[in-house]
């Protein structure tokens, strides 16, 4: 039971993460490695504020979103918006923008390390509570809490804002959409940034439980990556089902078998998916 | 030439996408030497039917049998070996190669298979058949548009097919570079061709095609020669709609 | 049909007897420079041989060449194996896990492969950690060998030319014109009858194999094996780069990138030793949106323009 507590704990933050990918992957159609490090970048924002400032994160929260929604939406006007222009198909585009965005977290990373170049952690709100009958620490709870909360926010802004229904536009057919009116290029720039605010929030809450260090970026996107594809590019409930699943499942591999093996246990998850249904759980198309 | 046994056997073919089905148990034969027509209106399944002879789609049921290959779980690339070789609707040249190197590419790895000099030479005759012998220099990016389904049928000719499935390929040309393509599918004919048409262009069906079939919401409406479709009741409200 | 005469061959038998004397003229930091240059020589042309025609991105090179070294390591440490044993095993091990990964990942579109090998590197090292931390007991493993930078040159002289010639004959063969059908159209490919899943497949091996040899031939530089250090995506990231600088269409257009990109990583590291993955990636983000086509592509764009 502890196991699925704290998997399902772990599961939510992944959830953020998975979303703000699956934005951007699934209606910008913008395969971004550089996701992890933009996780990082909030939790790094997070931990300098609270350890200069005092201030809690839940409100570092806030600036890290209005600023990853900026940024993200600078970053696809400046350096995507070209690599769309100048791809002649979907593969293409698809490439290059691995390319771009693999250097841009390389980047990313070469800024954080030389902002602060060893493990950061802080210590928020990690007083064990009681929670159905299995201990857990609060910053966990209080982070899927907000991840809760975060992702319902997003997934009533899809469904039932014209906005949304745009965006889910869009991830179905960009060339269809486009036909009935909606601005695709804005729209994708719109999808984008959200995914971005998105991911820098969830690194916000990631950070008041796990130790992080400039590096780890590239095994966040990994696992956003595997729970998008997981739960079917483009579905928001398939990622946010995915994630759980991931989180249960490293939580138990960690606590019954060993910690060194979560990304291990990860990957096997993405063979067994690419094996036996590469559009995921609820995916309509394989990517 | 007169068309001899069947050598295509199409029977109770479905193809489901979803809930929508685009093919429904559709059967008909195709005779070796003939010129089949698929004919119907927009939308209702031909070029689909197409693509499950060719591979690209593969059926949800029924059988699609080659002179005793199955086809119907094939993989795409087995379907080429055993001998069907197809133009696509929109013409997919192979930007990167040049005009001979696209011809070859068909007769290396398929139903025939050719390396060397000896594909060189089969390459650049077809081109002669298909009417490009001139432009034998030129990069891809500068021919016309019939040149490129010239180069796209020469292609498909590499191969030696069984079976050549030409998927509108009369689709967007002239009144002088249709008449031209109509000769060169004719002269296919004469020479003993195997070929499955799917057109809407009506002179081609009579002029070319030795039978026809008719195909409307995915369903076969009618089977026979052009004169006997094309004055069938059933064909006729199909493409015009009641009333 | 072949992308190549005999002219390449010719020409290469003079350069490679010319590289083959160079250790009797430098040494030193020079010889380790010429080193490294042949090392990503290697494994960047290996990897545009694959990388190129398919476009799938193989960020496994790092993977690869992890296993190489570490299986020298290991073989060596804890197994007793000479070192020219373990030179013949890991690469063998590589080409079989690249095989499955292949066969996995290949038949799908590029970017589940790409995600596949982005995490590859960190994953193994991982596994690796673990079953060293839980089973092995020792942390180090320990290359000793007699071999020295002069003899590590020599070796990677051969593979580069190997892994030259080997592109000169892919370039002339019936699998290497199939691979420049399918990254043209890889409906059509199948089309004509190609196999692709399956060239994609015995590519894509073949980039294990060098990459773990290379890996094997290097590791007596380390002395000393640690899995964070040979399994490195730094590596598979540097290898793309410079195979991207030189452009990936043409067989010698990765050396042409890593000779500038070596010299230019050389004055990186003496001018910003704090800032070098930074650096890398703005190196990275000039290429891919200025010189897409790579050194070599501008030159053929200047030689048409010349001829226009």
């Amino acid at each position: 039971m502890d196991i699925v507590i704290s998997g399902l704990l772990l599961g939510g933050s992944y959830a953020l993460i998975a979303m703000g990918l699956n934005l951007q992957y699934g209606v910008a159609r913008i395969m971004n490695l550089a996701n992890g490090e933009l996780l990082v970048l909030g939790a790094l924002a997070a931990f300098w504020v609270f350890t200069t400032t005092g201030m809690s994160p839940l409100v570092t929260l806030f600036a890290v979103a209005i600023l990853g929604f900026a940024g993200s939406w600078a970053v696809y006007r400046v350096f995507l918006v070209p690599l769309v222009r100048r791809s002649a198909n979907q593969g293409q585009l698809e490439v290059d923008s691995i390319l771009a965005t693999f250097g841009m977290s390389f980047f990313l990373v070469g800024v954080m390390v030389s902002i602060h170049s060893e493990y950061f952690t802080y210590s928020f709100l990690a007083s064990p509570v009681a929670l159905l009958g299995t201990t857990v620490a609060l910053n966990r709870l209080v982070a899927f809490c907000f991840a809760v909360l975060i992702g319902g926010g997003l997934y009533l802004w899809l469904n039932r804002t014209r906005a949304g229904l745009a965006v889910r536009a869009v991830a179905v057919s960009p060339e269809a959409a486009g036909l009935v009116g909606i601005n695709v290029d804005r729209v994708s720039a719109l999808a984008f940034a959200v995914g971005g605010m998105v991911t820098g929030v969830a690194g916000v809450l990631v950070s008041t439980f796990i130790t992080l260090d400039a590096s780890v970026g590239v095994i966040f996107t990994m696992k956003a990556l595997i729970i998008v594809i997981m739960g079917g590019v483009g579905d928001i409930r398939g990622s946010i089902i995915a994630a759980l699943i991931l989180g249960m499942v490293e939580s138990a591999v960690a606590t019954l078998i060993d910690p060194g093996l979560t990304l291990a246990s990860a990957y096997l998850i993405f063979l067994l998916i690419l094996l036996f249904r590469p559009q995921g759980l609820f995916g309509r198309r394989a990517a | 030439m007169t068309p001899g046994e069947p050598v295509l056997f199409v029977r109770d073919v479905t193809k489901r996408f979803g809930g929508l089905v685009a093919v429904d148990a559709v059967s008909f034969d195709v005779r070796e030497h003939e010129v089949m027509g698929l004919i119907g209106p927009n939308g209702s399944g031909k070029s689909t039917t197409m693509n499950l002879i060719s591979g690209a789609l593969k059926a949800t049921s029924g059988s699609i049998v080659l002179n005793g290959h199955e086809l119907t779980r094939a993989k795409t690339f087995e379907n080429a070996r055993f001998g069907v070789s197809r133009t696509f609707q929109l013409v997919r040249i192979l930007p990167g190669l040049s005009l001979s190197e696209n011809v070859i590419a068909g007769g290396v790895f398929g139903h025939k298979r050719r390396w060397g000099r000896e594909v060189t030479e089969f390459a650049e005759s077809l081109l002669e058949r298909v009417g490009l012998a001139d432009k034998i220099g030129l990069s891809v990016d500068s021919l016309t548009y019939i040149d490129q389904k010239r180069l796209e049928l020469a292609r498909a000719l590499a191969g030696e097919p069984e079976v050549l499935l030409l998927d509108e390929w009369l689709a967007g040309l002239n009144p002088t570079e249709l008449r031209t393509g109509i000769d060169l599918i004719g002269s296919l004919r004469s020479e003993g061709r195997t070929i499955i048409l799917v057109e809407h262009v009506m002179d081609a069906i009579r002029s070319l095609c030795d039978r026809c079939v008719v195909i409307n919401s995915g369903r076969k409406i009618a089977e026979g020669t052009p004169v006997e479709v094309l004055s069938d009741a059933a064909v006729i409200r199909a493409y015009l709609g009641e009333g | 049909m072949t992308q190549s005469n005999l002219l390449p061959l010719v020409l290469g038998v003079p350069i490679v007897a010319a590289a083959a004397v160079l250790p009797l003229l430098v040494d030193g930091y020079w010889l380790s420079v010429a080193v490294y240059v042949l090392m990503y020589t290697a494994l960047s042309t290996s990897w545009a041989l694959f990388s190129g025609p398919t476009r799938y991105i193989a960020l496994s090179t790092g993977a690869f060449f992890g296993v190489g070294g570490y299986l020298v390591g290991t073989g060596m440490s804890d197994y007793e194996q000479s070192y020219w044993t373990m030179l013949v095993i890991a690469p063998i091990v590589a080409t079989i896990l690249a095989a499955l990964i292949g066969l996995v990942t290949l038949r799908l579109s590029g970017v589940y492969f790409v995600i596949f090998t982005l995490g590859l590197a960190e994953m193994i090292r991982n596994l690796v950690s673990w079953v060293q931390n839980n089973f092995l007991g020792s942390r180090g493993l320990y290359v000793l060998t007699d071999l020295t930078e002069v003899h590590i040159y020599w070796m990677l002289l051969a593979i580069t030319a190997a892994v030259f010639l080997f592109g000169w004959l892919l370039g002339r063969s019936r699998l290497g014109f199939a691979l420049r059908i399918l990254g043209n159209d890889e409906q059509v490919a199948q089309h004509v009858g190609i196999d692709t899943a399956q060239a994609k497949v015995i590519l894509f091996m073949t980039t294990g194999f060098f990459a773990a040899l290379v890996g094997a031939v290097v590791a007596p530089r380390y002395y000393y094996i640690e899995p964070n250090v040979v399994f490195s995506p730094e590596l598979s990231f540097l290898v793309v780069i410079m195979a991207l600088l030189g452009g990936i269409h043409r067989l010698w257009g990765p050396l042409l990138g890593v000779i500038p990109f070596t010299l230019l990583w050389e004055v990186i590291t003496i001018y910003l030793p704090n800032a070098t993955t930074m650096a890398l990636g703005i190196a990275f983000l000039l290429i891919v949106y200025f010189i897409p086509h790579g050194v070599v592509g501008l030159a053929e764009k200047f030689l048409k323009r010349g001829e226009a």
